[in-house]
Formats: structure tokens, C-alpha cells, sequence
């Protein structure tokens, strides 16, 4: 298992130790196998303890670690029948957004997530998981389409923000995403997202208004990234770790601020460990909430829905 | 140590030098602050639109007498107990209310416009930078509202740098708020005017501002999503030399028109005279 991180070190050395132990035992049925077992059972409490207790900077790395599942990877574990749509009808292909009709179980569902790359070309590719306008103005076209067909949204959010590019400004990002935040509100159909990685400001928000909005335990969702709000507010990138602690960015904290409905548990280790339980659990808890939201009328729902957003925030009256 | 003295005479003669010139930030030319007042905050040499008090719009916007303020005690709470590096977000919050006698970035309330009743919402720069914070977004909802149920038009004028970090997620969601309260409108058929003024970025460009059923703006705004910064850093590039201004925008087909100060109250009429429900 490769390690990326330093807080991993003592399970990393507790794997090793096993190894070993078990190359020297091959065959051993008595004292080794039981110090074996004991080893292994030791060494997942540690991992379980350790991720129980990341700080939110070292939440940020697992949220962004390379061998983190991607949308891809859920598309292949836990949809079937993926059709993927492609264009916003004005500009072109968003390959940083993509979309299209897919089975969740039985459940026929509009499937739109970021799609970030799992290797530098595929990422090149898909600009990081950083949507354009034509990203988000294809994200709306499709779910327009899924209140003619009275199918319900499910969005995978993962981005490090809409990408800020020239281009990007020319085509309207901030139209783009201002869009979809006003028209999301009126959709007549349910909307379940999750954010599975990295909920970057905006662009992460522009697919985001939903009926339930999940979140992974390690994933993060933020107004700005830790870097950026550290080099205007302390002037100085260095101070990320503190800036991350400012933001409140984890999914206890934001399960806190009403802002998520749930927290969807990652194996102990992280998702990167196993992606097939990840999904899995992802699974059950879209399912679970989609089939509450589709005895709703459209009237009640949309009314919920702005009944949420209503309510987010905190001030003094 | 008399070099200490002569600094503060010469502090003196600036401040005072301050009273009665202003120096437009475009054209760089000296303007008697007097005229530059009576003008409209626009320099009378270059056109250049100065920054605008909330007051001072509304003063120009509505007719004499007829704004009535609304939810103007709703203010910041510091929800993360947020502090950076320069101090607590409360201290901040303090030092803008001092400064502005304005409990929070925007005032929301009604009035009429020749005539025409309206609700309006008028961000002021100078509270925190107009950032969006959780009261920014309640005010500018229950302005929605109060447009929603009594059937009258909305009239929003931004001027904000974006969401306010200081709130976390909670200023991001402010954006959804807001959008939320606008679609309302849209579904009902109520109008919503948008006049983006300088600066609309960010997170405040990204949401309610963007979305009007006619947006406007002052010449020369500073209008755009990413930060210029952020985006030379990311395409390693020169932006040209307009880039992101009203007339950059407008070019690329998201406002509707750009419109001079002493003319937007008669052109916000002019367009609601169509309204034709």
C-alpha cells in the first residue's frame, strides 16, 4: 500500500510489521497467526483512530489524494447503463462536467458530476475537475431534460472551483453559475448531491442546490480554498493549515452549520483504500434519501428546497 | 526629534487639502470636491463613476421621501468564530459599523420610483468591502420576499467583492439564498433589475447580481468572476487592457446596457413602464 501522507507513518509501519510476519509464518496456524490477527486487528483501530481525528488541513490532503475515487470510478462501482450526454447547445463539450442518464440499482436517474482525472494526461484533459460556463450551462440543459422526464438529479461534486480563465470570463462563469443557482431552486424533480472530494466555492455550489445535499467524511466544501483565503487574509499561503481550521470546512463542521444533511462514512483508512465499500455506501445513501424526496409533489418540493436555502446562514436580528 | 513635528503639520495640510479636492482615480485630475459631489461622484472631466454610499443611491434612485428602511437590524454574527491573521472577524465587523453606521454591507427597504412602488436593496462598499455575508443574504431574501408579496418590483444595485470569507461556507450558501429568492420572483413574473456597480466579482457576480431579467451597469465597472490576479497566475497570459470592465462584459453579452449615473432612474422606469401585468 503506498503512503502518501505523514500522519499515516504508524499504520503505514504497523502494515509492514504484519508483512513480515506473515512471510516468516507462511504455514503457521498457531502462536504467529493469532499474533498476526491481533496485529491486523490493531492496526485498523489505529487507522480508524487517526482518521477520526485528522485535523481539517489534513483533511483537505486526503479530499485531494491522487488514488481518491473520481467520478469515473462511481460510474463503473455502483451506476449501470451510464448514457453520457454530451454539449450545452451553444459552445461545445465540458469534459471537466460531465452528465447523462444513468441506473442506480432499479433507480433511473440524470447523473451530473465533475470529472476530475486520474493521471496528469486525463486531468489535462478534464482541466482538473475545473468546470467552464459550457460545463455548467450543459449541467442545466441536462437537468431540464430530467423535469421532462420526471427523473431525479443525482450530482457528484468534486472541483477545485470553476475554472478561472480568460476564456471563462468571456463566456460568462459567473452567469453560468448564477444560472444554475437560481433555476436549481425551481426544479420540479429531486435533487441529491454529494460531495465526494473537494467542494470548491461556486463551482462546486453551481451543481449543488439540492433537496439532500451528502457529503464523505474526508471530503471538504468550502467558500474559498485554504490557500487562497490564507495569501489575501494572512497574506501568506504558508498559514493554509490555519486558514483551513478558520473556514470550518470539514463535513462535521458543516453538518454543524445545517449547511450538509449527512455525512456519509468512508471506510477507516479513507476512500482511497477501498473504493468498492465507498461507493457502496454512497449508494444506499442516495437510494435511501431519493426514495423519501420521489413521494413528494413537485409543489412541496420546491418549496422545501427554498425553505432550506431560506434558512441557511447566521445572523443577528 | 523635530522632523516628527513637521510630518504632522504636513499630515495636517493633506487632510485639509482632502476637504476640498478629489482626484479621480481615472483621469488623475484635481476636482473640487464640491462639484465633484454635486455631480454625482463622477468626474466631470473623464466620466469616471465614483463610489456611491447606500444612502446616496437611494437618495438618487427614489423619489424624495419615499424610502422606507427595512430589516435594518439584522447584522453579522461571527458563526465560526473566525480570526485570521490581522485579528477576530468581530473587531472587523465592529470597526465597519463605526465607520458606516450600517449594521451590515447592504440596505434593503421600499419606496417609489417616479411614482412606481418598489422594494430595493443598495449595497455599500464601504462595509467590509460589500462582502456577502449571512445578514447581507437574509436582507436581500426578505427584500425578495417583501417584493414577492406585494406584487411590486425588485431593484437591486451591487457593489461587493464577492462572498465574505469570514462567514466560511456560510457566505457560499448566501448565494443559493439569494438565487432562491429571485427565482421566486421570476416564477411569480415580478420584475428583478440588476444594476451591477463598481466592483461586482466574485461570489456577489456569481449569483444574484448576473441573473436579472434586464442587468445593468455603470460605465467603467469592475465586473467578473475570478480575481485578475488568479487568472494571470493560471494562464500565464496578459488580459487585455479592458478586461473585466462593464464594456468587457456587455461586449461578451452579459449586460444589457451600460448606463450613465444621472440617467438610471429614468432608464429603471422607462423599463418598468413594459411591465405590463
Amino acid at each position: 500500500m503506498e503512503r502518501e501522507f505523514d500522519f499515516e507513518k504508524p499504520v503505514a509501519e504497523m502494515e509492514k510489521a504484519i508483512e513480515k510476519l506473515k512471510a516468516s509464518a507462511s504455514g503457521d496456524t498457531g502462536s504467529i497467526a493469532a499474533q498476526i490477527a491481533e496485529l491486523e486487528k490493531k492496526c485498523e483501530e489505529r487507522k480508524k483512530e487517526i482518521y477520526d481525528s485528522l485535523t481539517p488541513w489534513q483533511t483537505v490532503q486526503v479530499a485531494r489524494h491522487p488514488k481518491r475515487p473520481v467520478l469515473y470510478d462511481y460510474i463503473s462501482l455502483i451506476f449501470s447503463d451510464f448514457i453520457e450526454l454530451h454539449g450545452d447547445r451553444a459552445y461545445g463539450d465540458d469534459r471537466a462536467l460531465i452528465g447523462g442518464f444513468a441506473k442506480l440499482g432499479e433507480q433511473k436517474v440524470m447523473l451530473i458530476g465533475h470529472s476530475k482525472g486520474k493521471n496528469v494526461d486525463e486531468n489535462v484533459r478534464r482541466n482538473f475537475g475545473m468546470a467552464r460556463p459550457e460545463g455548467y450551462r450543459k449541467a442545466l440543459r441536462l437537468m431540464r431534460l430530467a423535469e421532462k422526464y420526471n427523473v431525479p438529479v443525482v450530482t457528484f461534486i468534486d472541483t477545485p472551483g470553476a475554472y478561472p480563465g480568460l476564456d471563462a470570463e468571456e463566456r460568462g462563469q459567473a452567469e453560468a453559475i448564477a444560472r444554475n443557482l437560481t433555476e436549481m431552486a425551481k426544479l420540479e424533480i429531486p435533487i441529491v448531491s454529494i460531495v465526494t472530494g473537494e467542494g470548491g466555492s461556486g463551482g462546486a455550489l453551481g451543481i449543488g442546490v439540492a433537496d439532500v445535499v451528502l457529503m464523505l467524511s474526508n471530503a471538504v466544501y468550502s467558500v474559498i480554498s485554504p490557500e487562497g483565503c490564507a495569501s489575501i487574509l494572512w497574506r501568506d499561503a504558508a498559514y493554509s493549515a490555519q486558514a483551513a481550521d478558520s473556514l470550518k470546512i470539514t463535513a462535521k463542521s458543516l453538518l454543524s452549520l445545517d449547511v450538509i444533511d449527512e455525512i456519509v462514512k468512508e471506510p477507516a483508512g479513507g476512500a482511497h483504500t477501498n473504493h468498492r465499500a465507498t461507493g457502496d455506501t454512497i449508494k444506499k445513501a442516495i437510494l435511501k434519501h431519493l426514495k423519501k424526496l420521489l413521494t413528494l409533489t413537485p409543489a412541496k418540493l420546491t418549496e422545501k428546497r427554498f425553505e432550506k436555502f431560506s434558512a441557511m446562514g447566521k445572523f443577528i436580528k | 526629534m523635530a522632523w516628527f513635528k513637521k510630518r504632522d503639520d504636513r499630515d495636517g495640510k493633506k487632510k485639509s487639502q482632502d476637504d476640498i479636492w478629489v482626484k479621480c482615480q481615472s483621469c488623475s485630475a484635481h476636482v473640487f470636491k464640491q462639484d465633484f459631489i454635486n455631480n454625482q461622484s463622477v468626474c466631470p472631466k473623464c466620466n469616471w463613476h465614483g463610489k456611491l454610499t447606500a444612502y446616496e443611491r437611494i437618495g438618487l434612485t427614489l423619489d424624495s421621501g419615499t424610502f422606507v428602511e427595512m430589516f435594518e437590524n439584522i447584522r453579522p454574527a461571527d458563526p465560526l468564530q473566525f480570526v485570521d491573521g490581522k485579528g477576530p472577524y468581530t473587531e472587523k465587523v465592529e470597526a465597519a459599523r463605526a465607520k458606516t453606521k450600517l449594521n451590515e454591507s447592504i440596505v434593503t427597504g421600499a419606496g417609489k420610483l417616479n411614482g412606481l412602488d418598489v422594494a430595493v436593496g443598495v449595497m455599500d462598499f464601504r462595509f467590509l468591502g460589500g462582502s456577502l455575508g449571512s445578514g447581507t443574504g437574509e436582507k436581500i431574501l426578505q427584500a425578495a420576499n417583501y417584493a414577492y408579496d406585494k406584487n411590486i418590483p425588485y431593484i437591486l444595485f451591487s457593489a461587493s467583492g464577492g462572498a465574505r470569507m469570514h462567514e466560511g461556507i456560510l457566505s457560499l450558501m448566501q448565494m443559493a439564498k439569494t438565487c432562491a429568492g429571485v427565482a421566486r420572483l421570476d416564477a411569480k413574473k415580478i420584475p428583478f433589475i440588476s444594476i451591477l456597480t463598481d466592483p461586482t466579482t466574485g461570489g456577489v457576480s456569481a449569483s444574484y447580481a448576473m441573473v436579472g431579467d434586464v442587468n445593468l451597469a455603470e460605465p467603467g465597472a469592475l465586473i467578473g468572476f475570478a480575481g485578475r490576479r488568479v487568472i494571470e497566475q493560471t494562464i500565464k497570459q496578459k488580459l487585455p487592457d479592458n478586461f473585466q470592465t462593464a464594456e468587457f462584459v456587455r461586449e461578451h453579452g452579459f449586460i444589457d446596457k451600460i448606463v450613465h449615473r444621472r440617467d438610471m432612474k429614468k432608464i429603471l422606469h422607462t423599463i418598468l413602464s413594459y411591465y405590463n401585468r
